[in-house]
C-alpha cells in the first residue's frame, strides 16, 4: 500500500506569539519549529497502516528550507521517503495555494490513502487537507479518532466525533483522512531512527517546478494581540463557604451568568 | 455581479442546530450594513415547513434543497448542491457555522468554487463595502483581520457561541423557494453508515453556554464527580485540561486547548487548572472566566474575571450548594 502523510511545520505550542513591525506577520526569530501536533497523528497512522498491510510511507511538506527538519523528524519516526516542496522566499501562501502545490506532486504518484492533521495549529484554518482532496478529486473525512479497514483494503470506515455524536463514515480509497488526538499515540523518533533518517531519500521540488503560482486570495491585513482581559477580582472570605457564597452572588448579580 | 448574503442552516435529524440561528442573525446584520438581502439556505429532507421559521431571525428569502441524500450531512452531497446554487444565484457572502459540519463543508466548497475562505471567525465587519473577517490564529494567541481580494463569494465560518441570536420576530415572513439542483448519486462516494449518539446527555463543549473544567489539581478521575454535580446544577458541560486527559481521567473529546477543543462559553469555571498557554489559548474567548486554584501564582488568575485562591475540594461543593439558591428561583 502506498501511504502519504502531509507534514506542516509550526511554532511549538509553548511559543508566545509576537507581532512583527509590519503588523501583518509574526516575529519568527527565536521560534522553536516543530511538526504540527495533529500531523503527528497522521504520520503515526500512516506508519501503523504500513505495519498492518505493508507498503511504503511518503511524507510531503511545503515551506522554506527549515521544513526539511520536520520531514526528517517524520523519516526518523519511520517514514520511507520525503518530498520537500521548497518555497523559500515566496512569502506567505494561502491554503488554496499550498493545497494546489501538494496536489501537483501527489496527482502523479501511485497512492492509496493520504493522512493529514485535522488542522495546523498556526493558522487554524483546517483547509489545506480538505482542499487537497478536492483538487485530487477524491473524498475526504475529517476528525478521525478510529479507522476500520475493509478486508479488501479498498475502503475505510472512519469514526469522527461531532457535537453530541460520533459519525461513522465509509470512504472508498484513495481518500484524505484528517487525524486528531484519540486516533493513536504518535511514536517518538528513536536514536537509530534519527541516524537512518539521514540516509533516507528526500526529493526537492520548487513551486516553479510544479507550475504553481502564488495567488493569495485570502489576504491578512492586520494582526493584533488577543483582546486584553481586564484584571479580575480575587474573592475574599474567611472560610471556603463564605468565598463560595460571594462567588455565587457575583456570578448571579454582577456577571449575570447564573 | 455578486449580490446578497447567504446563511447556511445546519440541521441534524430534522432539527436546526443552535448555530443556525447564530449565522442567520449575523447574516441579517451584514445584509443590513450592505443594504442587501439575506437568504437562508436549508439542506435536508422534509425540512420545508421547518425552514420558514428562519424568517423570524431575519431571513428575507429561504432556499430549501430537499432530497433524501441531504438528510444527513456528507461533504459530497452538500458541496455539490451548494456549488450549483451558488453558481445560479451568485451571492457575495456565505456564512456557515464553524461547527464540525461547517468546518468540513466550507473549505471544500471554497476549493470547488476556487475562492478564499476564512474559518472560525469571531467578528465580521464591512469596510469600504468589503467584508473584513476577524479570526483567532495560533489558537487565540493572536487575531488576524483578513480580506478576500476580489474572489466571490466570500466564504466564512462563524465560531459557535460568539454571534448573538436575534429575538425572533413572529411578524416577519420570507419567501420560501424550492432549490433547483441535481444530485449524481455516483458522485456520492462517502456514506454515513452509523451515527452513535452520545448518551451522556451533556451538551458538546463547543456549543455549551457554561463549562466547568478540571485540571491536574483534580488529582484523579473520581474527583471529577464534584465538577459534574456543579455542572448539573448550572446546566454546564464538563471540560478538562490536557494534563487531566493525558492522565486518563477524562476522554480526549473533553480536552480544551490548543490541541483540543476551542470553546467560547458565557461562563468558564477552571478548577485546579494552572493555565498553561495552550489551555488559555483554547478558552480565551469565554465571556466570564472563574478560576479556583490553591496556588495564588497560577497564570489562570491573570485571565480570570473572578478568582478564588483556595482548595477546590472545599470551594466547588460549597459553590454547588450556593448556586442552587439562584438556579432554583
Amino acid at each position: 500500500m502506498n501511504i502519504i502523510a502531509c507534514v506542516k511545520q509550526v511554532p511549538d505550542t509553548e511559543t508566545q506569539i509576537r507581532i512583527a513591525p509590519d503588523g501583518k506577520s509574526i516575529v519568527t526569530e527565536g521560534i522553536k519549529w516543530v511538526v504540527n501536533p495533529y500531523d503527528e497523528f497522521g504520520i503515526e497512522e500512516a506508519l501503523k497502516t504500513k505495519e498492518k498491510f505493508g507498503g511504503q510511507v511518503t511524507v510531503i511538506g511545503v515551506g522554506p528550507k527549515r521544513v526539511t527538519e520536520a520531514l526528517r523528524t517524520a523519516l526518523a519516526m519511520g517514514a520511507d521517503k520525503a518530498i520537500f516542496i521548497n518555497d523559500e522566499g515566496e512569502g506567505e501562501k494561502d491554503s488554496l495555494t499550498v493545497a494546489r502545490a501538494l496536489a501537483a506532486v501527489i496527482k502523479d504518484m501511485d497512492y492509496d490513502i493520504i493522512f493529514t492533521g485535522q488542522r495546523g495549529i498556526d493558522d487554524d484554518m483546517a483547509m489545506i487537507n480538505v482542499a487537497l482532496a478536492e483538487f485530487l478529486g477524491i473524498p475526504h473525512v475529517t476528525l478521525a479518532i478510529k479507522l476500520e479497514w475493509a478486508d479488501d483494503q479498498k475502503s475505510v470506515k472512519v469514526h469522527r466525533p461531532v457535537e453530541g455524536a460520533t459519525m461513522v463514515v465509509e470512504a472508498p480509497l484513495p481518500a484524505v483522512i484528517t487525524c486528531q488526538k484519540g486516533l493513536n499515540e504518535p511514536r517518538y523518533a528513536s536514536l537509530p531512527g534519527i541516524m537512518k533518517a539521514k540516509k533516507k531519500p528526500m526529493d526537492t521540488k520548487t513551486l516553479a517546478d510544479l507550475g504553481i503560482e502564488v495567488t493569495n486570495k485570502l489576504q491578512v491585513i492586520q494582526l493584533s494581540p488577543p483582546p486584553e482581559r481586564k484584571a479580575g477580582k480575587i474573592i475574599e472570605g474567611e472560610t471556603p463557604e463564605q468565598k463560595a457564597a460571594e462567588l455565587a452572588r457575583l456570578l448571579h448579580e454582577e456577571a449575570k451568568v447564573i | 455581479m455578486a449580490q446578497g448574503v447567504w446563511a447556511i442552516a445546519e440541521q441534524r435529524d430534522g432539527e436546526f442546530r443552535k448555530i443556525t440561528y447564530e449565522v442567520v442573525s449575523e447574516g441579517r446584520r451584514l445584509a443590513d450594513t450592505l443594504g442587501q438581502q439575506l437568504t437562508a439556505v436549508v439542506l435536508g429532507s422534509g425540512m420545508k415547513d421547518k425552514a420558514s421559521e428562519l424568517a423570524q431571525y431575519g431571513a428575507d428569502k429561504i432556499i430549501v434543497a430537499d432530497d433524501p441524500n441531504l438528510a444527513t450531512y456528507t461533504a459530497d452531497a452538500y458541496v455539490s448542491v451548494l456549488a450549483q446554487l451558488v453558481e445560479a444565484e451568485t451571492p457575495e457572502i456565505i456564512i456557515l457555522g464553524a461547527s464540525t459540519q461547517g468546518k468540513d463543508l466550507a473549505p471544500r466548497l471554497a476549493a470547488r468554487l476556487n475562492v478564499a475562505m476564512a474559518q472560525d471567525c469571531t467578528a465580521f465587519d464591512i469596510e469600504d463595502g468589503k467584508l473584513v473577517a476577524t479570526r483567532p490564529i495560533f489558537t487565540g494567541k493572536a487575531y488576524a483581520k483578513v480580506t478576500f481580494e476580489d474572489s466571490t463569494p466570500n466564504i466564512v465560518t462563524a465560531r459557535p457561541n460568539v454571534m448573538p441570536i436575534n429575538q425572533p420576530d413572529s411578524g416577519r415572513s420570507a419567501e420560501v423557494v424550492d432549490a433547483q439542483f441535481s444530485i449524481d448519486e455516483a458522485q456520492l462516494k462517502t456514506k454515513v453508515v452509523e451515527v452513535i449518539k452520545d448518551e451522556s446527555g451533556r451538551i458538546d463543549l463547543t456549543e455549551a453556554d457554561k463549562i466547568v473544567s478540571g485540571g491536574r489539581g483534580m488529582k484523579n478521575a473520581e474527583n471529577f464527580k464534584i465538577l459534574e454535580e456543579l455542572a448539573d446544577v448550572i446546566g454546564a458541560a464538563v471540560g478538562a485540561s490536557r494534563a487531566a486527559v493525558d492522565a486518563g481521567w477524562r476522554p480526549q473529546t473533553d480536552q480544551v486547548g490548543q490541541t483540543g477543543k476551542i470553546v467560547s462559553p458565557n461562563l468558564y469555571i477552571a478548577c485546579g487548572i494552572s493555565g498553561a498557554i495552550q489551555h488559555l489559548a483554547g478558552m480565551g474567548t469565554s465571556k466570564i472566566i472563574v478560576a479556583i486554584n490553591k496556588d495564588p501564582e497560577a497564570p489562570i488568575f491573570q485571565k480570570a474575571d473572578y478568582g478564588v485562591v483556595d482548595d477546590l475540594f472545599k470551594i466547588v461543593p460549597a459553590l454547588t450548594e450556593e448556586v442552587k439558591k439562584y438556579v432554583e428561583k
